[in-house]
């Protein structure tokens, strides 16, 4: 992130270097554009036999990559750009590992996931996104819950969330960073919907 | 950073603390640029921060569930969750209270749910299916879960099949039974609505003086019951699925009069709008427009029709 782009002129004149954006200007797009794709791209890197950590590493690469290139023009649409730079990262730790014969490569494509498939619903309606985000609570461990509960619904301080679990606030600190993890994990990784059927196919 | 497998790890951990400091408090200017200057080491620390902080973000929805009755909370009238239960028990105590589950845990017998101005709920019943209740409705539903009667205001209904079982709507003198379907029945002053989606219902009336009135409904069927009259129409599929927009929050317009929008919006809304001259009342409105937000309508009737608005505080008024 080096060549990060000069933030504030570019808020002033957004005339004078139109395609580069600034860093929240990226990370919007980052977040209304990218990550909704992370289940899908997670099926895709599934398809080709990865195992979970590797997956995630590749995801990772994947959103370096994406941010290096979105540093200098934002890529409209996002999505089959995205999905061109799974494909290429695939296609390089395939060859670097000579597990996979080249041709095998070459029907990467059939892999999946069509790249002008409808991508998801970006504007999920508040309720809809409520029911998800319940969902993602529900299937957090006992505790960390709780702790998210009262976090966010009764607004408790660190402190108070302590003392009304009768915790320390450093096993607070554990149930709510073990929480944020998981919920992305659930919100933008793992969705009940793409888990219960990861083996379905779409057609382009 | 792609060799080494330990680093997605490593790096979502340290973006995890960075958000833990942050979510603790407190968080100066100094900690916010600590955060940055680690976020602009790679884009790997930038993402990986992003990522965590928007699904955390999205969890501030949550905060819809804080006790907002008008709002958010269907009031099972029957039921015996009371205040007290709800500060007592943690987490899936509050989940089961704004979820269906909260059907389940009412006492056998008939049990009223309702909703208020701007509100929407769905109830899943026992055997799936589903009753979706608009801004400010009523409904019971019986012992055995077959028989609700809408007392008030607008419900979709997606009904589970049993010939053995029929399901039936009760509205006022009017009984709508389904014979595997999904249907819209709506009430207003003096008449009921009943929309067909799909499958089949039989419309009946059954007031002492009204006489035995009845229609077989079929998609696209729209009834309108009156104590003495009964009356069918096709609508067309567009406008049809345009009376479901308040499944998703919004309220669709086609070719409809100022007047008649005005009305709908204050279904929804506590502020009124109010059509000031009969020449705005007429003129006709298409579009989509989220049915709680009476002010941007406003707007934009003023930019497109050339009418004016008033704000008078407790209402819009709007005159040519």
């Amino acid at each position: 992130m080096t060549d990060k782009p000069e933030t504030d002129r570019n808020d002033a004149d957004p005339r004078r270097r139109s395609v580069s954006p600034t860093v929240s200007a990226l990370q919007e797009w980052f977040v209304r554009e990218v990550l909704p794709l992370e289940a899908m791209l997670m099926q895709f890197l599934r398809r080709s036999g990865r195992s979970k950590s590797d997956i995630d590493d590749l995801v990772q690469d994947v959103y370096v990559r994406v941010c290096e290139a979105a540093a200098n023009e934002i890529p409209v649409p996002a999505k089959p750009f995205v999905f061109t730079v799974a494909r290429n990262l695939l296609i390089d730790r395939l060859r670097r590992e000579h597990v996979v014969p080249i041709e095998t490569v070459e029907d990467l494509d059939a892999l999946g996931i069509a790249i002008d498939m409808p991508g998801p619903d970006q504007t999920l309606i508040a309720r809809e996104e409520l029911r998800r985000v319940q969902a993602a609570l529900d299937r957090l461990p006992r505790r960390a819950r709780e702790a998210v509960v009262l976090r966010k619904i009764e607004g408790l301080s660190w402190k108070e969330i302590g003392q009304r679990m009768g915790i320390a606030e450093r096993t607070v600190n554990r149930h709510l960073t073990d929480a944020m993890h998981a919920l992305a994990d659930q919100l933008y990784g793992d969705p009940p919907d793409f888990r219960k059927k990861p083996d379905v196919r779409r057609k382009p | 950073m792609s060799d080494d497998m330990s680093d997605t790890q490593d790096v979502r951990a340290q973006a995890a603390e960075w958000l833990a400091r942050r979510d603790r408090g407190p968080w100066g200017e100094a900690d916010q640029a600590a955060l940055e200057a680690w976020m602009a080491q790679s884009w790997a620390n930038a993402t990986a921060f992003w990522r965590l902080d928007a699904a955390w973000n999205r969890a501030d929805r949550l905060s819809a569930m804080r006790s907002a009755p008008g709002n958010r909370l269907l009031h099972a009238l029957g039921g015996h969750f009371t205040p007290v239960l709800f500060r007592a028990a943690a987490a899936a105590l509050v989940i089961a209270f704004a979820g269906t589950a909260a059907f389940y845990g009412l006492q056998p017998g008939e049990n009223s749910y309702e909703t208020t101005v701007g509100g929407h709920e769905t109830l899943t019943l026992g055997d799936g299916t589903k009753v979706e209740l608009n801004t400010d409705t009523k409904v019971r539903v019986s012992q055995d879960r077959r028989t609700v009667w809408l007392d008030r205001g607008e419900a979709y209904f997606d009904v589970m099949h049993d010939a053995a079982r029929p399901f039936v709507v009760m509205v006022g003198e009017h009984r709508v039974t389904d014979l595997g379907t999904k249907f819209l029945v709506r009430q207003n002053t003096n008449r009921v609505e009943v929309s067909l989606f799909e499958g089949r219902a039989q419309l009946d009336s059954v007031g002492n003086w009204s006489g035995q009135r009845s229609a077989t409904l079929t998609p696209g069927d729209v009834a309108v019951a009156t104590a003495t009259s009964m009356s069918v129409m096709k609508k067309p599929e567009k406008m049809l699925s345009g009376e479901l927009g308040w499944r998703r929050g919004v309220l669709i317009f086609h070719h409809t009069s100022l007047a008649q929008a005005a009305a709908e919006f204050n279904r929804y809304n506590r502020r009124k709008l109010v059509i000031a001259d009969a020449g705005a009342a007429h003129l006709t409105i298409d579009g989509t427009f989220q049915a709680d937000n009476i002010e941007d309508f406003a707007r934009l009737a003023q930019l497109v029709l050339g009418v004016r608005t008033e704000n008078r505080g407790s209402e819009i008024a709007i005159m040519r």
